[in-house]
């Protein structure tokens, strides 16, 4: 089995330590206690509702960055 | 009720548009004009080519279901800052998935799988854990399609269409179709459906706060409604934040149904139907801003109480989902109400179809190559999967018309706990081979029956059922003094790992013999340009695409 991974190197894996990046959008938007709460609203939002949303764009970043950043060298 | 004859502009709207997707669904077999039909990758998986845009339209499409629209406002509807899971649900899929379906993809196209089932499979050599999963998947999949129905009939019912016929009817065009252009169908109409569900909702979140004083005004109005106490359960209904009872189960519910959600078979046919690992990393990046919109919708529910819209009610029984469509109804214009409706219909659709091709293919893969006709052709495993699309429509229709659709719902949520199960093989499969095939199968089934055990002891005080009432179990059935919930599915996924693990050992302990993984460690890293990865050879050898 592991003569195959000295064929292509270190090219063949998903290995990255940028992986970890990943964990922020996962475990961010669960953590109730961060934004249980009604103020500060935004737009007549409670803290609840628009954070909640603000996270989306939180997720987007980091996984793009991480996409970018574990690219194969082409 | 709604009259009909207060809808005639509604209705011609949702029919035109509806027969403009039927055409699109009959032409779509001759859309990027596949060599042949007659392979299942063609017809299952749409000949594995989608680029980052359909997979994104197709995926999206396929996700964020007519039954989301309806139901997640609904919920809103009912208990407040609850139904808002589905936010937090939505964005930590994404990142949870990334690696994993990437993995997924390559070995999938490196041995030409066409179901989860498939993977597991040759991955421990266990043609039993792979019936299982197989089963597993069609059980959860075939609800999921049944309440597709009932999205279409939340709106039918809104423009004050009743009975089942134009049901039937609906489906039978939507079956023909699939059945004749296979996936390439609802990723055509995808399009469609996609563009009037973000019109639909950029107009909603525009013009229904302005017509209702702004957004404070809303939330002031939802939470004064919700705060109201019920009659039935002698507490208030819900509230606009969440309360010391719901925590765990809102933070479990949105982690387990993250979990969950690629793991149906749906999600993932449209995964593998991606042309290579960029398209997949890209979607995930992407995907998200569906998830916005599925939080603006999510909060149509507030507006419906804002605007204090009351649920049609049938047969003695107030239908929620009916909140979403009253509203449009309510604050657009007719033929704006029309187009409204229709992104629903149409949203019911795509998912649908998708749904019965995934069951099928399992069916296929599974069950019919596997047990019935081992010799099958590439050409006879693509007839079976069409005429088990058409028998699992059936199903999904045989359910709305003899059943109460009551039973779809529970059904459903069922169906999240159960696939939920196949976690250890499918997902974790996919990283290490280090658990038992015996240890997988005694844990997927440990799982099972926990999870249907558990949901059959919830209740639900709010409409009087004894069983079946929800997704949070108390957790002072296990003794402690508290009012939290948790998700059932996550408890049930628990014991599962923890039965797979200790049953692992004990059997490699006892030396009992395991099977062979019949995939290498390159295989998961496989992009489309490696030579290891197949491109329909059967098709090439007999014709060559160009």
């Amino acid at each position: 089995m592991s003569q195959e991974d000295t064929k292509a190197g270190a090219e063949q894996s998903d290995r990255s330590p940028w992986n970890w990046l990943l964990l922020i959008p996962i475990v961010l938007p669960l953590l109730t206690l961060l934004y249980n709460r009604r103020s500060p609203e935004l737009l007549g939002f409670p803290f609840f509702y628009w954070c909640q949303l603000a996270f989306i764009p939180v997720g987007v970043a980091t996984t793009v960055l991480v996409y970018q950043l574990t690219k194969r060298g082409r | 009720m709604p009259k009909l004859s207060d809808h005639y502009v509604q209705l011609t709207i949702f029919i035109l548009l509806f027969l403009l997707v039927s055409v699109m669904g009959f032409l779509a077999s001759r859309w990027r004009r596949p060599g042949t039909l007659n392979h299942l990758d063609e017809w299952g998986l749409g000949g594995r080519s989608f680029g980052p845009w359909v997979t994104w339209f197709l995926i999206g499409g396929d996700l964020y279901t007519a039954y989301t629209f309806v139901a997640v406002p609904a919920l809103l509807y009912g208990a407040g800052a609850m139904g808002f899971f589905a936010v937090p649900y939505t964005i930590v899929v994404y990142p949870i998935v990334f690696l994993v379906l990437c993995r997924l993809w390559s070995v999938s196209h490196v041995h030409g799988f066409v179901t989860p089932a498939d993977f597991v499979r040759s991955r421990f050599g266990s043609p039993t854990l792979a019936l299982l999963i197989a089963l597993t998947g069609i059980v959860a999949t075939m609800p999921y399609i049944a309440l597709q129905l009932v999205g279409i009939e939340a709106v039918l019912k809104s423009m004050g269409v009743t009975g089942h016929l134009p049901i039937i009817v609906a489906f039978a065009i939507l079956a023909l179709y699939t059945y004749s252009s296979g996936l390439r169908a609802p990723a055509l109409i995808a399009f469609v459906k996609d563009a009037l569900i973000y019109l639909v909702i950029i107009a909603a979140v525009i013009v229904i706060p302005v017509k209702l004083g702004g957004w404070h005004a809303i939330f002031g109005k939802a939470e004064a409604a919700l705060s109201a106490v019920s009659p039935v359960t002698h507490k208030p209904r819900g509230s606009v934040l969440l309360t010391s009872s719901n925590q765990l189960q809102y933070v479990t519910l949105a982690l387990g149904s993250a979990l969950a959600l690629f793991l149906y078979p749906h999600s993932i046919t449209g995964v593998l139907a991606a042309k290579n690992r960029d398209t997949i990393k890209r979607n995930m990046a992407a995907l998200p801003a569906y998830s916005f919109v599925l939080g603006l919708i999510a909060l149509l529910g507030f507006m419906a109480l804002a605007a204090g819209i009351k649920p049609i009610v049938t047969g003695g029984k107030a239908d929620s989902n009916t909140v979403v469509p009253l509203l449009f109804d309510q604050q657009f214009p007719p033929w704006f109400a029309g187009v409204a409706f229709a992104a629903v219909g149409i949203g019911a659709l795509v998912p649908a179809a998708i749904m019965s091709i995934a069951a099928a293919n399992l069916f296929t893969r599974n069950i019919y190559k596997e047990y019935l006709k081992r010799d099958a052709t590439p050409a006879q495993e693509a007839q079976a999967s069409k005429i088990a699309s058409l028998v699992v429509k059936l199903g999904a229709v045989a359910c709305i018309l003899f059943l109460d659709p009551q039973f779809s719902i529970d059904l459903q949520l069922i169906g999240g706990v159960i696939i939920l199960q196949t976690l250890p093989a499918v997902a974790l499969g996919l990283f290490t081979r280090w658990f038992h095939r015996g240890a997988l199968i005694t844990g997927l089934v440990a799982g099972l029956a926990t999870g249907m055990v558990m949901l059959y002891q919830i209740p639900n005080p709010a409409n009087g059922k004894a069983h079946f009432g929800g997704s949070g179990y108390a957790l002072s059935n296990f003794g402690f003094s508290t009012t939290m919930t948790i998700y059932v599915g996550f408890v049930a996924v628990i014991v599962n790992l923890l039965v797979a693990l200790i049953g692992t050992v004990v059997l490699r302990a006892g030396d009992i013999p395991d099977g062979e993984d019949g995939t290498q460690r390159p295989d998961y890293f496989a992009d489309r340009d490696d030579p290891e990865v197949r491109d329909l050879p059967e098709l090439v050898t007999e014709e060559p695409v160009s």
